[in-house]
């Protein structure tokens, strides 16, 4: 088979982030990666990136704002006729932040809100009053003249007001309202059984969201991230290893996504020492599963092969110790009953860790 | 969602753009996370998608284009606009 050609390159511009999200997709050890490239490496990636097929560029962090040279990182993206798009938890934008990257040629914007309303989205980002900022980030965007996409974490404390979240993305003008059920990696899965719902919670959220999409058609698409624990058959996680996506992380690390370096023992390239391309068709990494030769068993006979790839790496490693076996989401998973185990914790600790820099020493 | 009208004015919806891929030689439509590869008739359909244009014009316009009647692809058309809208790629403006 003909090695596929990556469509969207993942920026993390940088891991620092005023807010303490505890399902961050970050690594637990993102304080230990402190070297972030500069203005003009990015640009190099970006040109690198383009060449190798890419047409979409995401830039996120965490809060990729805090790098003062994201306008200028965007332009450059803009400039080779890439769609540019960035996800940002809103508290750093101000009007003359929006002009300038509605200058640089910024397509989307994605804004970030942890709840529906001020008390719960402030707790769940940490403590910190950053809910209002959002709200107002979230008019600006669209003041600005951007598409706005309202994106929320779904999990056990707010996917109850699944209906209120709704309807503030509604009011705030959003054409995107995304709605993920945590993806129990990293952060998430140190505090799973905080964060896990309970499956009439699930199954609650599922049909509103339908309801509601079914209801804004044609004004606010609604894109529903389904919970895998609670699912028959695993996510087709990236559309397949080294397919279709690839992230640069912070401080140069290419990985397949951005929680892969979580999976100990893969070695992963760095774009300070090796180009994109390189690293995108060569790296022992990127080539480990692609494709679907590598599948192990009951992966390798099933029919839903081509459809989901065994899942995903990240969670097969985070929860049996190898990245190498079907992803335990999989209800035909050998080791499916550590979800089955995972499930019934739900609920059972209320305390959260949070993500920042003193826990991620601790943690990792 | 009702049947697609002669007289409505498709707009291409502001978070997506065409783009030609050099890399590919397809044409794309890109949005928020995500690529569309396009067919050709698809391509040439969001092209004309300015506001401007009413169905009816577009329908014509492309017949003229595929040296063809515009009855033969009128329903095609439409299928294209209605599947473009019902993922909000396109607003049917009235």
């Amino acid at each position: 088979m003909e090695t596929p050609r990556p469509f969207s390159l993942l920026c993390e511009l940088t891991y620092r982030c005023p807010l303490q999200c505890p399902y961050c997709s970050n690594p637990l050890d993102f304080a230990r990666h402190k070297t972030e490239l500069d203005t003009a490496e990015w640009q190099r990636v970006l040109t690198e990136a383009e060449a190798l097929g890419v047409v979409q560029a995401n830039f996120s962090g965490g809060e990729p704002l805090l790098r003062t040279d994201a306008p200028e990182i965007i332009r450059h993206a803009r400039g080779l006729g890439l769609y540019t798009n960035l996800s940002t938890g809103g508290t750093l934008l101000t009007e003359k932040l929006a002009g300038q990257l509605r200058d640089a040629g910024l397509d989307s914007l994605q804004v970030s809100i942890q709840d529906a309303d001020a008390e719960n989205s402030d707790r769940m980002a940490g403590g910190a009053p950053s809910f209002e900022k959002k709200i107002r980030a979230a008019r600006l965007v669209k003041s600005t003249g951007f598409s706005l996409t309202v994106n929320v974490v779904l999990q056990r404390h707010n996917i109850g007001r699944i209906e209120s979240i709704i309807a503030l993305a509604e009011d705030l003008g959003a054409e995107r309202l995304e709605l993920a059920n945590t993806q129990f990696n990293g952060w998430a899965l140190k505090n799973r059984a905080a964060l896990l719902p309970a499956r009439a919670q699930v199954e609650n959220a599922a049909a509103v969201a339908r309801a509601a999409s079914e209801r804004l058609k044609g004004r606010m698409e609604i894109l529903y991230v389904l919970p895998d624990y609670f699912e028959q058959f695993p996510k087709p996680c990236l559309h397949g290893w080294g397919h279709v996506f690839l992230t640069v992380a912070a401080d140069g690390t290419v990985l397949p996504c951005q929680t892969a370096r979580e999976i100990y023992g893969l070695k992963f390239d760095n774009v300070r020492e090796r180009s994109l391309q390189k690293i995108w068709y060569e790296s022992e990494t990127f080539r480990k599963f692609r494709g679907t030769d590598w599948l192990p068993e009951p992966c390798q006979s099933c029919p839903r092969r081509e459809m989901d790839f065994g899942g995903c790496r990240c969670q097969a490693f985070l929860l049996t110790g190898d990245a190498a076996v079907t992803d335990p989401a999989c209800s035909l998973s050998p080791k499916h009953h550590l979800v089955a185990e995972a499930l019934a914790e739900a609920g059972t600790n209320e305390k959260l860790i949070f993500r920042n820099a003193v826990e991620s020493l601790q943690v990792s | 969602m009702t049947p697609i009208a002669d007289t409505s004015k498709p707009r291409l919806a502001g978070k997506a753009r065409l783009k030609w891929d050099a890399v590919r030689e397809k044409h794309l439509l890109l949005y928020p996370e995500g690529v569309l590869v396009l067919n050709k008739t698809a391509h040439d359909v969001i092209a004309l998608c300015d506001g401007r244009r009413a169905v009816a014009e577009i329908v014509k316009t492309l017949a003229s284009q595929y040296a063809t009647e515009a009855n033969t692809i009128d329903g095609d058309v439409k299928e294209i606009l209605q599947r473009l809208a019902e993922k909000s790629f396109v607003a049917l403006n009235e």
